[in-house]
């Protein structure tokens, strides 16, 4: 029963009657503008409606009922609280254009939210604007330039790239019509300074960084490289995505930063989703405060009322980039989750993430498992390497990948960064317990025997979820994307 | 420590393995300059029970009278159903589905929704959802210019009255690549003018907003008709509880819109300030390999089973990186999954009689509205769901005046064009009552005299 799909449960005429209202007279409306047939939806009781999708839930892997090392995804616990207060109905049934003097709660958790990002980032302003951390990224390259438009300096073409940044780096300059161009990372997860160098002149818009990086260090010259930047005319882009590792315990700001995005699904606990909503703040320090991204929330002096800000505010600002104020509820949960944390349960947040990461390698290591970067610490995630699995039992990253599933737990980042071949990026975060990692490194020497014993179950993996290996070429050769295809 | 499991023990034996004699000891390769910054501005913890005494204290400060604002976010009736499943943990706690094999809920549903877009929008693909329906336009008009490479121009028409701030976003996201979005075309009736819209000369694409941004309707069939000539590609920004009963864009004209795009607030949402809702894109099949975002396809496994799995991955950043179509990556996941509940829990009847009962409750407000004195329908053109009033002093004073009453009584549309600074945007949905409308109206009339 289970292939089958919410369509095919229904029948003529059937319907969860309960949630419709009676028919409302269309009698005005010219004929011509009116819809034909009814839409083709599923005819469905309530009871069909919600069996139907609480057994697809029970087919997904989530971090409510799994270890989800996800790298550079951050997949931590997300507090119910956070969850219980941004349902909170007035906050839910607020309309994004009440007026201000029926929204001051609601725009004093966005005032708190911004001065919490500013100073956890030591940024000089924060836009909350936002809705996932690529838009962050988007944000922040238009703003620096908007910075270099502002000043006439329209030469400055090109967004410098590490090659093991996301995808999302590279994609995110070209939407804001810059070329990318990329840098080598060096054998030890560090930028490679002289190819920096070499690449930076009159033509450098600026550099997008991840730190910790990708590679799961920390990049230990970046304030070297961000002299380097400065000099050569260019501004400096944090990617936010691995700042879980090191919240509370170094900035951006006091790295050089000029602007950065924090992805609030990552470091501020708020749920994933199934692929969002996120939210990624940007913060700036004072050259780009005045391009900041609208709206965002300003209070009168002398501790007054709150309200939006507007273009006479901000005549310089990029403007918005949405219908309305972003992903709001996602902030509140990020405000909930930050007032339960305090100060120093946001220096705990890095201190016990990085803990658990270097623990994890440790014991893998000592299993046998080669690390990419041996020699380094793991900040909040490492890289584990099966080139060796791969060329000696056929074994790659893929295949010990899918077993894992089997083993009940949800696989690292495979393939990525792309220069470390047959990789894991894993990341465990500051809420899983010793005994769950313990069970993780447990998993992974029993599927290391497996491979040298028995290969082909390792290939063929997984053998105890609803479906085996999808044949993804026949997916994209032959498109089936809707029901009637 | 909250949410840190750690007992002093754990800690311990997990720094001896690593061998680090305390927990500083792991930052050791970062500048001892940069290290353990100051964070005194940030208030200590509290407890959750304390937190939420807190927020809802603020919370309460926001609740309000019925609501009669609509201009792109809707105060709907949501199943009871809705939350409970797309809430469960399985939905909300999961990421991304890169393992297809463990995520088969999610990629499932996001098929089903799929389905479910395309019939509802008379199209033949969707994608798995953008962040909203300012930015999807953006992401829409990036399609239509890529789609159309050797247009004369890269600029983008809008024909009649669309929402400033769908606008507003799509230029942010379009400007840097050398993208204009023109001014639109609206005529006297509050819909477009097609005589200045030919007159502005060649465009790449014609954006069309279905109610417009007064409530009008507005003649897409002749603007279909009319971009289909011009050589320019049809982006339609729909209301998707309104196509219960309007024309799907895919009936157009001769040929259909090209792209659809819109929020899926109304599907099943709360207001919520506006977010996080989702943004749907829609579009003809040929243009698939241009769309933006997640797409789901079936396909079997090695046993021949069926199932679901991310595909068309060379358009995304993490394959195509500085060529993709779009940097996104999250989107709007649990949206969608609400949305879906929602959609099949309405049916095609359900959301008929839903868009209906709004249309029908939204006259009576505009019945009762302009029985007051003063106060008249702005625009000739039909209206659905929406509508626009002149009520003949500053809507502004008028609409602070009816917050005072606590009502959320409509946009003044003023911040957005001079001439309509008497004029308030108003709303109705099914789930307005007569006794709600009855106040609105007293209210005015207290509001205006």
């Amino acid at each position: 029963m289970s292939e089958r799909t919410i369509f095919d449960l229904g029948r003529p005429g059937r319907r969860a009657a309960a949630q419709h209202p009676a028919r409302g007279d269309l009698g005005d409306l010219p004929r011509g503008h009116l819809r034909g047939a009814p839409p083709a939806l599923p005819e469905v009781s309530e009871l069909q409606a919600v069996r139907h999708y609480t057994n697809l839930s029970a087919k997904n892997f989530a971090i409510d009922n799994r270890f989800y090392p996800l790298g550079s995804c951050t997949m931590k616990y997300n507090p119910r609280g956070a969850h219980r207060a941004a349902g909170l109905p007035g906050f839910l049934n607020r309309h994004p254009l009440a007026p201000d003097a029926l929204s001051q709660g609601f725009l004093s958790c966005l005032y708190e939210l911004q001065e919490t990002l500013k100073t956890v980032t030591g940024m000089a302003g924060v836009s909350l604007a936002p809705m996932a951390g690529a838009q962050g990224e988007f944000a922040g390259v238009a703003m620096i330039r908007a910075y270099h438009d502002a000043r006439g300096d329209a030469e400055r073409r090109e967004i410098i790239v590490p090659s093991a940044a996301h995808g999302t780096n590279p994609a995110t300059a070209t939407m804001c019509g810059y070329r990318a161009r990329e840098v080598a990372v060096g054998a030890e997860g560090d930028v490679d300074i002289a190819e920096l160098k070499q690449a930076l002149g009159p033509q450098t818009a600026g550099i997008m960084l991840t730190n910790p990086s990708t590679c799961g260090v920390f990049e230990r010259r970046i304030l070297e490289i961000a002299d380097r930047v400065h000099e050569a005319g260019g501004l400096l882009y944090y990617d936010g995505a691995n700042l879980n590792a090191i919240l509370g315990k170094a900035r951006p700001g006091d790295m050089g930063f000029d602007v950065a995005h924090l992805n609030l699904h990552k470091t501020f606990a708020t749920p994933h989703g199934g692929g969002g909503p996120g939210a990624g703040p940007v913060a700036v320090g004072e050259r780009l405060l005045a391009h900041l991204p609208m709206p965002f929330v300003l209070r009168d002096a002398a501790g007054g009322g709150y309200r939006w800000a507007d273009e006479r505010d901000c005549p310089a600002s990029i403007g918005r980039l949405s219908a309305f104020m972003g992903n709001a509820g996602i902030l509140l949960r990020a405000l909930a989750y930050a007032r339960m944390l305090g100060r120093e349960g946001m220096r705990r947040v890095g201190e016990y993430a990085t803990l658990n990461a270097n623990y994890l390698m440790v014991r893998l290591a000592a299993a046998g498992f080669e690390l990419a970067y041996p020699e380094r610490r793991a900040s909040h995630e490492f890289l584990v390497t099966f080139r060796g699995e791969a060329k000696a039992l056929g074994i790659t990253a893929m295949d010990v990948a899918k077993r894992l599933l089997d083993y009940g737990c949800h696989a690292p980042t495979t393939y990525f960064p792309l220069l470390v071949p047959e990789c894991f990026l894993i990341e465990p975060t500051e809420t899983e317990t010793k005994e769950e990692l313990d069970a993780f490194v447990d998993a992974m020497v029993r599927i290391k025997a497996e491979a040298e014993r028995d290969p082909k179950l390792v290939q063929s993996a997984p053998h105890t979820l609803p479906v085996t290996r999808l044949d993804e070429v026949r997916a994209a050769r032959e498109l089936k994307l809707t029901n009637r295809a | 420590m909250p949410f840190i499991p750690h007992t002093p023990e754990d800690t311990e034996a997990m720094l001896a393995a690593i061998g680090a004699p305390s927990l500083d000891a792991l930052f050791d390769e970062i500048d001892p300059a940069l290290k353990d910054p100051d964070l005194s501005a940030i208030p200590k913890g509290v407890d959750e029970m304390t937190m939420l005494a807190d927020m809802a204290e603020r919370a309460r400060r926001d609740e309000t009278g019925p609501c009669f604002l609509g201009a792109g976010c809707y105060d709907h009736h949501i199943p009871a159903a809705v939350w409970d499943i797309a809430g469960r943990g399985e939905f909300l706690t999961a990421y991304t589905p890169y393992q297809a094999e463990a995520s088969q809920g999610t990629l499932q549903l996001i098929y089903e929704y799929q389905s479910m877009m395309t019939a509802l929008t008379g199209t033949e693909v969707s994608n798995a959802s953008v962040y909203d329906g300012g930015s999807g336009l953006g992401e829409a008009v990036l399609m239509a210019v890529r789609a159309r490479r050797r247009a004369p121009a890269r600029r983008v028409a809008v024909a009649g009255a669309c929402h400033p701030h769908y606008l507003a976003a799509a230029s942010t996201i379009t400007r840097n690549q050398g993208i204009a979005i023109d001014a639109p075309c609206v005529g006297a009736d509050g819909t477009a003018d097609l005589d200045a819209l030919a007159a502005a000369g060649p465009a790449a694409a014609v954006i069309v907003q279905q109610p417009n941004f007064y409530g009008a309707l507005e003649p897409v069939d002749e603007i279909a008709r009319w971009a289909a000539q011009a050589g320019a590609l049809l982006i339609a920004v729909v209301n998707p509880m309104a196509l219960g009963v309007l024309k799907p864009p895919g009936d157009w004209g001769d040929d259909g819109a090209d792209i659809v795009c819109g929020d899926g607030q109304p599907l099943g949402i709360p207001m919520a300030s506006g977010g996080p809702s989702f943004g749907f894109l829609c579009t003809r099949e040929r243009f698939v390999r241009q769309l933006p975002g997640r797409i789901v396809g079936r396909t079997v496994d090695r046993a021949g089973r069926t199932g679901y799995t991310l595909t068309l991955q060379a358009r995304e950043q993490h394959i195509r990186r500085a060529k993709a179509t779009s940097n996104i990556c999250t989107n709007q996941g649990l949206l969608v999954t609400a949305a879906t509940i929602y959609l099949a829990l309405m049916g095609g009847e359900g959301l008929r009689r839903t868009a209906s009962a709004c249309h029908a409750r939204t006259r009576e407000l505009v019945a009762a509205l302009a029985a007051v004195d003063g106060v008249r329908q702005r625009f000739a053109a039909p209206f659905f769901h929406e509508c626009v009033l002149d009520i003949g002093q500053p809507a502004d004073a008028v609409a602070a005046a009816l917050a005072r009453r606590g009502i959320v009584g409509g946009l003044p549309l003023g911040r957005f064009d001079p001439e309509l600074a008497n004029c308030l945007l108003v709303c109705a949905t099914e789930k307005r009552t007569a006794a709600d409308i009855d106040a609105f109206a007293a209210a005015m009339s207290e509001a205006l005299r």
